[in-house]
């Protein structure tokens, strides 16, 4: 390679990513739908020059996406498209599984407390994307340092568990304050 | 002088030099994963900083910021898998030096280039610093909106390819800061009558979805890549160190690119970078090995990125506008401490601006010596599989997130902004210009509400000099754009179609 080729003005690219398309797209509807709502979501001040008005920013900016959005569209318009549009959408929506993961792990800290929640958490993930043996007790390992670096030795602002609360005195204050 | 030892009383503490050891090496350490990046890391520090003194909360993050590239340029240089994204031109001269048996020489070269480029800015930064504390108080409302403007403008305009992109996603950042109570008549802006939504989408929950989970997100989706580690050869680091004097003159203008590049808005590490490449091909006697392993590009490309870090602290520090996402990051930890920064910050708080500028430093010589000690297991690390990653970085944000207000809503907001991130990494958009556009945003609807209180003609708003100086900026980079889309556009009409 004599160049670095990324350098170069490269306005219309060759070809177009799979999805691109989709994505301008349901950004453009999602940008005209919040316009479409700006009379009731904000509010004009009469007298007010308009800078200052509360409607003034919103307006701009949802003004510039629906125009970039549509000048996007148009110009990737004219470049190859590759395709798998539908299959990348399924892409997007495969990794709403990994998030239901994360929110699962979050709603159970409350209930069963940070360092089982963290723990239980790390293994079964390792489990999930096809670790097996040595690497399950590397990724249970990593929630104990985590849990025992953040939370018991920077003191992280995480609740302790409602399970917590079923340990004799001086362990449930261990338990709440370090764990 | 008084400045001076006043700045090093603000830094001799424990708590501060903790803040530095472990910011700097864990930085090092993240910047040498590939797919975690300085940003995620950020990201996941920041909430956790805010319960620290502003001093020490900064001095972490900059020591991720300052460190993270020294650690990229490992995998970039050994296994052509850049550390971290600015580490991308390392890879074109470095792995062919390991290829041929020169890793060792490659990575000396390149820590040796990035200590000197961070001296060097240190350097120039220190010296223009009375300057700046005399520039900085001329920045009234006008120039702060005009300033702000000039640095939107810059990250869409520097994100070459993908200018329309940019555009479009820093208008949703624009438009994400305008959600929740307005400050001045209270009246509410896109809440839907959910409460939740009245106090504002948070910059740190954006901050932890964009960078964080969506990488976390990019990761499990991805295949683990089997890394083999090359055979680096047994030579001392400090007696390669000598190299660097070799190539004195690319590192200096290197260097100088980065500084440049740094204090301009939006600019930053690529186009500084790219700019020193550019320069030491043209000037070289052998421009033909670029590409192929010449150590010169190796200079290049490590002095003039890691210059900026310091550089980039300037618009931050004397007018409160970030560059890019990084520096977006930490003026939360000054919103946080209500230090404002901006002219006032640079006039009367000099010592802390000073002292800041120590901590690079020190941060800068930790990571050698720290790299000349540990880049054998650093590598190790590189083996790390990609999913396993994901599982950590994932494990890690919640304790960004969910540490700020113990609130289920943030965290589902975090996630949400972390599809979205993942859809556009997947697409190859930028994440930044929302970032930005949500930080420079808030900042330009202030200022501008403020500034037009007292204009009467348009004209008024750049009868002052710098207020037409930025201006006249503004207009340049669009016409400058503008010339650019026709030019390409004028060629693409004219080459044939099968061409």
């Amino acid at each position: 390679m004599s160049e670095p080729t990324q350098d170069q003005p490269h306005i219309f690219p060759e070809g177009r990513k799979p999805g691109e398309m989709l994505f301008s797209m349901l950004l453009l509807i999602l940008a005209a739908a919040l316009l479409a709502a700006l009379p009731w979501q904000t509010t004009w001040i009469s007298g007010k020059g308009l800078a200052a008005q509360p409607r003034f920013w919103p307006a701009l900016s949802l003004g510039g996406v629906i125009l970039f959005a549509i000048l996007h569209k148009l110009m990737r318009h004219r470049v190859d498209r590759t395709p798998g549009r539908w299959s990348e959408g399924l892409n997007w929506i495969r990794s709403l599984e990994y998030i239901g993961w994360y929110m699962l792990y979050v709603a159970t800290i409350p209930v069963i407390g940070y360092l089982f929640a963290t723990v239980i958490f790390c293994t079964l993930l390792s489990l999930r994307v096809g670790y097996r043996g040595r690497m399950n007790v590397w990724a249970a390992l990593f929630g104990l340092v985590v849990v025992l670096f953040f939370k018991s030795a920077m003191n992280v602002k995480i609740p302790g568990g409602a399970i917590y609360d079923y340990a004799p005195d001086g362990l449930r204050y261990i338990l709440l304050r370090y764990f | 002088m008084d400045i001076l030892l006043s700045s090093i009383e603000l830094i001799a503490r424990w708590d501060v030099m903790a803040a530095l050891l472990i910011g700097s090496i864990g930085g090092v350490i993240v910047g040498g994963l590939p797919g975690v990046g300085a940003a995620v890391a950020i990201a996941i520090v920041l909430p956790v900083t805010f319960s620290l003194e502003p001093i020490v909360g900064l001095t972490a993050l900059l020591g991720i910021y300052g460190s993270s590239m020294f650690g990229g340029a490992i995998p970039a240089i050994l296994v052509n898998t850049p550390g971290t994204p600015v580490n991308a031109l390392t890879t074109y001269d470095g792995y062919p030096m390991t290829q041929r048996g020169e890793g060792r020489r490659a990575l000396s070269l390149a820590y040796s280039a990035s200590f000197f480029g961070a001296l060097f800015s240190i350097a120039a930064l220190m010296v223009l610093a009375p300057v700046l504390a005399k520039v900085a108080p001329m920045f009234g409302a006008r120039e702060i909106f005009l300033a702000a403007l000039l640095g939107i403008l810059l990250v869409i305009i520097t994100h070459r390819g993908q200018v329309l992109a940019a555009a479009m996603l820093s208008c949703v950042g624009i438009f994400l800061q305008t959600i929740g109570i307005e400050p001045t008549a209270y009246t509410q802006r896109y809440t839907f009558g959910m409460g939740w939504l009245q106090s504002g989408i948070d910059l740190i929950v954006v901050v932890l979805g964009l960078f964080a989970i969506s990488q976390a997100l990019i990761l499990f989706m991805d295949k683990d890549k089997a890394i083999t580690l090359p055979h680096v050869e047994k030579v001392g680091f400090f007696a390669q160190m000598k190299d660097l004097w070799v190539y004195r003159r690319i590192a200096a203008v290197g260097s100088a690119f980065g500084v440049i590049c740094g204090m301009i808005p939006g600019v930053g590490e690529f186009m500084s970078q790219f700019m020193s490449y550019s320069y030491a091909q043209r000037t070289s006697k052998t421009p033909e090995r670029f590409g192929k392993g010449n150590p010169e590009g190796i200079v290049a490309s490590e002095a003039a990125n890691n210059s900026v870090p310091a550089a980039a602290m300037i618009p931050l520090l004397a007018l409160g506008i970030p560059g890019e996402e990084l520096t977006a990051m930490m003026l939360a930890v000054f919103y946080v401490h209500n230090v404002i920064p901006g002219p006032q910050l640079f006039a009367q708080q000099m010592d802390f601006v000073i002292a800041l500028y120590l901590c690079l430093l020190l941060l800068n010589i930790i990571v050698v010596i720290f790299l000349f000690f540990a880049t054998d297991t650093l590598m190790k690390a590189m083996t790390i599989p990609n999913r396993f990653l994901g599982m950590m970085i994932l494990t890690f944000s919640l304790i960004g997130v969910y540490s700020l207000r113990n609130s289920l809503t943030d965290v589902a907001i975090a996630s949400g902004f972390g599809v979205f991130g993942f859809i556009l990494k997947r697409l190859d958009y930028p994440t930044s210009p929302i970032i930005l556009g949500i930080v420079l945003g808030k900042l330009m609807e202030d200022k501008l509400r403020t500034a037009m209180a007292r204009v009467r003609e348009p004209w008024d708003f750049i009868d002052r000099p710098i207020a037409f100086i930025l201006f006249s900026m503004i207009l340049i980079a669009v016409i400058v754009q503008a010339w650019t889309v026709w030019k390409s556009w004028r060629a693409e009409e004219k080459s044939p179609k099968d061409a």
